[in-house]
């Protein structure tokens, strides 16, 4: 086997970690703003659902969560099909990212002086746009770096959908050990390094965009 | 009927009781002072008049129209709009640090005529374009404002990059902004170091107009002798004495108000 072809092969799997990482960050951000407002709600009812639900999904690996997604509606309902393999990741990784998400929008969020909503509210503003115009960049610029540390983790975390025989790029590598071709694990390291380093300057690039202002 | 007509307001937290019926008057032009110690509910007062806080009883009437009552439920909606009748610059002067001080000025005013625009229906494309027009007015108009209060040449500053007496007269500009009836001030310059007090309450005291009402709660009793026309003294949740600036600061008996005002004495 040529370097070559190793190369190509390892990065059709890195193209689904890239599909995986994507689309988890495209559901798991808005979900997890939702799920924030929900572990902030005035309703006690809602708040403490929402907080046991985050207490679960952040109290249990996520590798049993992938296991659960795809194996569980099968095994607990008779008749029911199981989802496919890569929806199934997904859908755990969503549900997972939003909850830990969450809990950095609430801190951001809450973090902001209640100041600014009141400032806010006696100028006529309603509860949207005090929200739109005057809170969410001040919490984006408070959680772009507990948000970058996520994001990154999220990167490495996707070689756990090997558990359910997804074929991300780490899959791929795990296929040659198994053909007695050990370097080509190892070589993984380099596109995740690579693209964790794209993200590290694209996170750079909007922490320094955001400095325009000090608190 | 006077101007503001503030009634039988009362406000609770719990089980404490902090406001135990407030009423008074205020005439357009005039300034009334609030003074009192400290946990008294002055802030809260405020607030109920600006309906930070919603008073558990009482009434409020602005200009012959009754704005508020205990007694009725109130939408946000509706809230929304009778507050750009009643401003408040607050003591830590809550600027929003991510915008200039002529942003901080022009925010409220832009969000005003756009809520207008789409209640008159308005369509989206039709709407951004009117704005751009709006948007160049009411540059124009937070400029003269910032004037006013002597910041013209801080219109591009951040409020990180100005000094607290200077963030605290964009909150006043941010404050008028909207052209309120009725202006309050919680204790506007406690939060400033003493060299700067001056600069704000020189920039109060020229807001004075016929246009305009002001209610300014303050520890700084030589600037409530000069720019008041009344003066209230709280003590518990009650006005213990009312009356103009003269009979609270010269003629007072009341034991209260003489205690009070001789810790002042210097
Ligand atoms: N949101 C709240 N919840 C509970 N208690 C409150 C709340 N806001 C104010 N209080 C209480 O109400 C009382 C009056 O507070 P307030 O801030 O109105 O006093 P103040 O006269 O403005 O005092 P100061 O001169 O120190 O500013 C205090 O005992 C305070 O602890
Ligand atoms: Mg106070």
């Amino acid at each position: 086997m040529d370097f070559l072809t190793v190369t190509l092969q390892l990065l059709e799997g890195f193209v689904t970690t890239l599909e995986l990482f994507g689309l988890t960050l495209l559901f798991s951000l808005p979900l997890g703003l939702i799920i924030a407002f929900g572990a902030m709600s005035k309703f006690k009812p809602l708040k403490a659902v929402v907080k046991t639900f985050v207490w679960i999904i952040r109290g249990t690996p996520l590798m049993l969560q992938v296991i659960a997604v795809y194996y569980g509606p099968a095994l607990l309902f008779e008749g029911i099909g199981m989802l496919p393999r890569f929806i199934a990741v997904m859908v755990a990784f969503v549900i997972n990212y939003a909850c830990y998400f969450s809990e950095i929008f609430r801190g951001g969020i809450e973090a902001i002086p209640k100041g600014q909503s009141e400032a806010g509210r006696v100028l006529g503003l309603n509860k949207f746009q005090i929200f739109s115009k005057i809170i969410l960049l001040q919490v984006i610029k408070r959680i772009v770096a507990p948000m970058s540390n996520e994001i990154i983790t999220l990167v490495k975390d996707t070689s756990l959908a090997r558990v359910i025989v997804v074929t991300e790029i780490l899959k791929v590598a795990q296929d040659f050990t198994a053909k007695g071709l050990i370097w080509p694990l190892f070589y993984t390291a380099i596109y995740y390094l690579i693209f964790v380093g794209v993200l590290t300057i694209l996170f750079g690039f909007i922490e320094k965009k955001l400095s325009f202002y000090k608190e | 009927m006077a101007f503001l007509e503030v009634r039988n307001i009362h406000k609770q937290f719990g089980d404490l009781v902090v406001l135990k019926g407030i009423d008074f008057d205020l005439e357009r032009g005039e300034v009334l002072s609030i003074i009192g110690s400290s946990g008294n509910g002055k802030t809260t007062l405020l607030r109920c008049i600006n309906f930070l806080e919603i008073a558990s009883v009482g009434t409020i009437a602005l200009d012959g129209e009754e704005i508020f009552s205990a007694d009725k439920k109130y939408t946000d909606k509706e809230l929304t709009k009778i507050q750009h009748d009643i401003g408040l610059v607050f003591q830590s002067f809550n600027l929003f640090p991510q915008y200039t001080a002529l942003q901080n000025v022009t925010l409220a005013l832009d969000v005003k005529a756009e809520n207008e625009l789409k209640e008159q229906k308005i369509g989206y494309f039709q709407r951004k374009k009117l704005m751009k027009d709006i948007k160049k007015e009411n540059i124009e108009y937070a400029k003269s404002i910032l004037d006013k209060v002597g910041l013209i040449d801080k219109i591009d500053y951040y409020p990180c990059q100005l000094s607290g007496g200077q963030q605290q007269r964009v909150a006043i500009a941010r404050a008028l902004s909207l052209k309120p009836k009725i202006l309050c001030f919680d204790e506007p310059t406690s939060a400033l170091d003493p060299e700067l007090t001056g600069e704000v309450l020189r920039v109060i005291k020229e807001l004075k107009s016929p246009e305009i009402a002001m209610i300014i709660v303050t520890h700084e009793m030589k600037f409530a002798k000069e720019v008041s026309d009344k003066v209230i003294f709280m003590a518990d949740g009650l006005i213990e004495e009312m009356g103009t600036t003269e009979q609270i600061f010269e003629k007072s008996q009341n034991p209260k108000t003489l205690a009070f005002l001789g810790n002042f004495a210097e």
